[in-house]
């Protein structure tokens, strides 16, 4: 895909979609588009620095156990342990910098892997067992 | 559904009534923006109505933040009234429930600026 704010809202409403259809609660919802919105914001923003001829590359999966996702762009790369954290006081008045943060709140598991060039982002959310009939 | 922002005067103070998204391209600019107009034009008393906002990401925080920190500067008081649960949720977990001055009803905000 392009990086572009349509591309943007198109993997945001693919994630809700994926999410309602993989049984998730409307808190859970909430959480993992806004997860996967923020994910995706970042390798349109930062990584590809909105160049529309550089690509982010998107994929969902339902295991049955968990939902997964992920999104690689073509950019510099980046150290996730190098960010500055948000909620210490000398930040909390910052305007920018809490995109990671609400990721890694949001969901379950969060890894990160340098392409070289580009950063991938996995984003995980466990999906809850069915319940056993009685 | 993109913000739409309506302006209204209670005693003094100007309340801007918020509805819809405050994300990156879709209503952080019109906020910036809004806030803006009024502290250029004086405005000391600003109250956020953000009831009918259902969704807010990192940008749409980052803008309320520098909304807040704005009117501060300029010696006005900014203030919000009336979280849905996804945006009261987000600012706890933010740490920016710390920050600003939050109200439920408007009446009690109105009356907080005198």
């Amino acid at each position: 895909m392009h990086s572009t704010m349509e591309s943007v809202g198109e993997v945001e409403a693919a994630a809700e979609k994926i999410a309602t259809e993989a049984g998730l609660d409307e808190d859970q919802r909430f959480h993992v588009g806004m997860a996967v919105r923020e994910a995706t914001v970042n390798a349109v923003l930062h990584g590809n620095e909105y160049d529309p001829s550089r690509m982010i590359d998107v994929t969902f999966e339902n295991t049955g156990a968990d939902f997964i996702f992920t999104v690689a762009d073509e950019g510099r790369g980046f150290n996730p342990d190098n960010l500055p954290d948000p909620l210490a006081p000398e930040n909390l008045l910052r305007g920018t910098g809490r995109g990671i943060f609400l990721i890694r709140s949001l969901m379950d598991e969060v890894h990160f892997r340098q392409l070289h060039p580009g950063t991938e982002l996995m984003l995980i959310k466990h999906l809850a067992p069915a319940t056993p009939k009685t | 559904m993109a913000l739409t922002i309506a302006s209204r005067e209670v005693d003094g103070v100007t309340v801007l009534d918020l509805s819809g998204r405050i994300t990156l391209g879709e209503g952080s600019v019109q906020l910036r923006d809004a806030i803006r107009d009024l502290i250029g034009k004086g405005q000391k008393s600003i109250l956020l109505n953000l009831g009918e906002v259902n969704y807010i990401d990192s940008s749409g925080l980052g803008e309320l933040v520098s909304a807040y920190t704005t009117s501060k500067n300029q010696d006005a008081t900014l203030k919000l009234l009336k979280l849905t649960k996804k945006v009261h949720d987000l600012l706890q977990l933010t740490k920016l429930y710390t920050v600003f001055d939050i109200y439920d009803d408007e009446a009690s905000a109105i009356a907080s600026y005198k």
